[in-house]
């Protein structure tokens, strides 16, 4: 009985510290895959929110209160996502910078809109997060069907008359990016031979090689993630296919290169122009660099998520999250490490620019 | 035609690696009657020993390919079946005496924990090499399509079959395997007759784990690319490869890991990628309605 007492003191006691602490806090999360065969993006996203927190404290934080960083792992994994998005909830986060795959950041956008926190994606980029009309889903990275109208009008374009075969991993974000891009390669006069589902988190791709193969194709689309993308690149080239690969922004990390070594060159790939070169970026790009840190991928595009919505907290006087998505989307442009980005009515960003990246000699640069 | 051929040649690269670890389920099966569940993720510590064998040799800047392969196998069939043993010893001996299904649970504990482990301890990221055995023999150049076998599948294919050759001789020929055949008999009668059981059934998982090492080794040199979650899938389809082939049985299991990798590999080939889980599956299924035994399995009859 008494030992029951001690313990029920001890963890009121502890609920009061933690309540106490939110107070004087501010309480924001970024959630993505921190581990799992995605976690590269992860740490990419992790990075970029302990360097914008550490940066908004130190010029006094939001409104007086400082930031704290609770970081989710969703693995990716969309029932993860839910159950992270509710322990955010539970702790009091008011914002979050994520999550990383759509297939997450969909079911944890209600999670989010029920409890009301508002959500920015750095990198989710299916049509549905904020087509289906929450309040408080944002984005700073572009959409599938941006990508993938680009993505496709350039194959057309570029590989007129050739063999396009077209894979995707059936997630969310790989098979809506194929399917974008096959409409808009389709609307531009190409056909492509092999439209083709592959499953994701296996290592034997040869099956889909030699069936590429026979095929005789000489461009191959993948709609889905650096891992796979990356082995069947490498088995392809092991076989001796010389097609050339092409996929979307899910490749921009240095993981694709270190799947594929040498087998990667010349791979192409849709992203926004590199925000590393962009001016508003620089003095933050040197900060990292001098931290040993390379700015890549979502670095900075989770960078700006949070500095936009602390920017807007500021500009709205409150953290509600309800009234900081309208000032979000009524009172832009907001000057950011990306830019300045102004959100339309959906939580999309206006202008999305997306360009063409090629992989050569173990990096990316724009075509 | 050729199509087919090429197929034919992936198929039976990826069904040899199954088989690879299909054996050591089975084994560990025949003796003791429990599944090791942990036995997959051995397969992945495997793996990674191999890896950061091949990292020390880059060190010690051995660079000539065929002594680098035997040195990196011998550590990792070394190392990992330390692994395998002290797994048997911390998690399955205790439980010896117990209800059945206690080592099963100890064993799917076991694996969460080598999951865990690695996860922690060597990181969620994939972990590539660079390709060391490349190139590979034309064998049709006529066709659609060239048909090429790579050293390194040959090397798969051989690896298993002298593998599965030599285990079965063991079992068949040596005292140790005389022994083995005693205790998956009648473990208490083999004891009353001067067999140490103890240690006979952890030369079992020894072998096991080595077998696994090898399968870890093959899988890093083919694939180029690990993590800590390749246990999970591989060992799932091996499992299901020595129960196809009659549990138990070490010539059943190659041949069960074989059809999985022929039936997974010729589906994905003719018909949609996505169900060829669900094709290998639904065959099990209906091999195991009328071969409740597998297809080499013997027929057990429980005597009263």
């Amino acid at each position: 009985m008494l030992r029951r007492t001690l313990i029920a003191a001890a963890s009121a006691a502890a609920l009061a510290i933690s309540t106490g602490a939110a107070q004087a806090q501010l309480r924001i999360a970024t959630a993505g895959p921190m581990t799992g065969q995605y976690a590269a993006f992860g740490a990419q996203m992790k990075a970029g929110a302990e360097m914008a927190v550490a940066d908004i404290n130190a010029a006094g934080g939001v409104l007086g209160q400082q930031l704290v960083l609770e970081i989710g792992d969703d693995a990716c994994d969309p029932r993860q996502a839910v159950s992270v998005a509710n322990q955010l909830v539970g702790r009091g986060v008011r914002f979050v910078a994520g999550h990383f795959c759509s297939g997450s950041s969909i079911p944890a956008s209600k999670v989010y809109a029920e409890e009301g926190v508002l959500q920015i994606s750095p990198a989710s980029t299916n049509p549905r997060y904020t087509d289906e009309g929450s309040w408080n889903t944002f984005r700073v990275c572009g959409r599938d069907d941006q990508q993938g109208s680009i993505a496709g009008q350039f194959i057309a374009k570029n590989f007129a008359g050739k063999r396009v075969a077209i894979l995707h991993d059936n997630s969310a974000y790989g098979k809506g990016l194929a399917d974008e891009t096959k409409k808009a390669m389709n609307a531009a006069g190409l056909q492509e031979v092999l439209y083709l589902a592959y499953v994701a988190g296996e290592r034997d791709y040869s099956a889909i090689v030699s069936r590429l193969q026979q095929a005789n194709v000489d461009v191959v689309y993948f709609g889905g993630y650096h891992t796979e993308a990356g082995l069947i690149t490498r088995q392809m080239r092991e076989r001796g296919l010389r097609a050339v690969a092409i996929g979307g922004d899910a490749l921009v990390t240095n993981e694709f290169w270190q799947i594929t070594g040498p087998a990667g060159e010349g791979t192409l790939m849709t992203f926004s122009s590199d925000p590393r070169k962009r001016a508003a970026a620089a003095e933050v790009v040197a900060r990292f660099r001098a931290r040993n840190i390379d700015p890549e991928g979502y670095v900075l595009y989770t960078y700006a998520a949070i500095q936009i919505w602390a920017d807007a907290v500021k500009k709205a006087g409150t953290t509600d999250p309800r009234r900081v998505a309208q000032v979000l989307k009524s009172q832009g442009p907001w000057k950011s490490v990306l830019g300045e980005i102004s959100f339309d009515a959906k939580g999309d960003v206006t202008v999305p620019d997306y360009v063409f990246y090629v992989w050569r000699n173990g990096s990316y640069s724009e075509l | 035609m050729d199509y087919a051929l090429q197929q034919l040649v992936n198929g039976l690269t990826l069904g040899m690696i199954y088989g690879l670890i299909a054996i050591g389920y089975t084994m560990v099966y025949g003796i003791i009657g429990m599944i090791n569940f942990a036995h997959g993720d051995i397969f992945m510590v495997g793996a990674f020993v191999s890896l950061i064998g091949f990292l020390l040799l880059g060190l010690a800047g051995i660079s000539f390919v065929p002594l680098a392969l035997v040195l990196v196998l011998v550590f990792a069939m070394g190392f990992t079946a330390l692994w395998g043993y002290t797994v048997e010893r911390i998690a399955y001996r205790p439980l010896r005496g117990s209800f059945r299904l206690a080592p099963l649970i100890s064993a799917i504990g076991m694996s969460i924990f080598l999951q865990n482990f690695v996860q922690v301890t060597q990181g969620a990221r994939v972990k590539p090499m660079e390709p060391l055995v490349t190139g590979g023999l034309v064998l049709r150049s006529t066709g659609s399509i060239e048909v090429t076998i790579s050293w390194m599948q040959i090397l798969i294919i051989v690896t298993t079959l002298v593998m599965l050759t030599v285990f079965t001789l063991l079992i068949a020929r040596t005292s140790l395997g005389r022994a083995m055949r005693a205790c998956e008999q009648d473990r208490r009668m083999a004891a009353l007759l001067g067999i140490d059981t103890d240690r006979t059934i952890s030369l079992t998982f020894v072998i096991g784990a080595a077998l696994a090492a090898v399968a870890g080794l093959m899988y890093l040199l083919y694939y180029g690319v690990i993590d800590f979650y390749i246990g999970f899938i591989a060992g799932i389809k091996a499992f299901t490869a020595a129960v196809l082939g009659g549990i138990g049985s070490l010539p059943g299991a190659v041949l069960g890991a074989l059809l999985i990798g022929l039936i997974e590999t010729f589906w994905s080939a003719y018909l949609s990628v996505q169900y060829k889980d669900v094709a290998a599956f639904s065959i099990l299924a209906i091999t195991l309605i009328f071969l409740p035994s597998g297809l080499l399995g013997r027929n057990e009859v429980e005597k009263v």
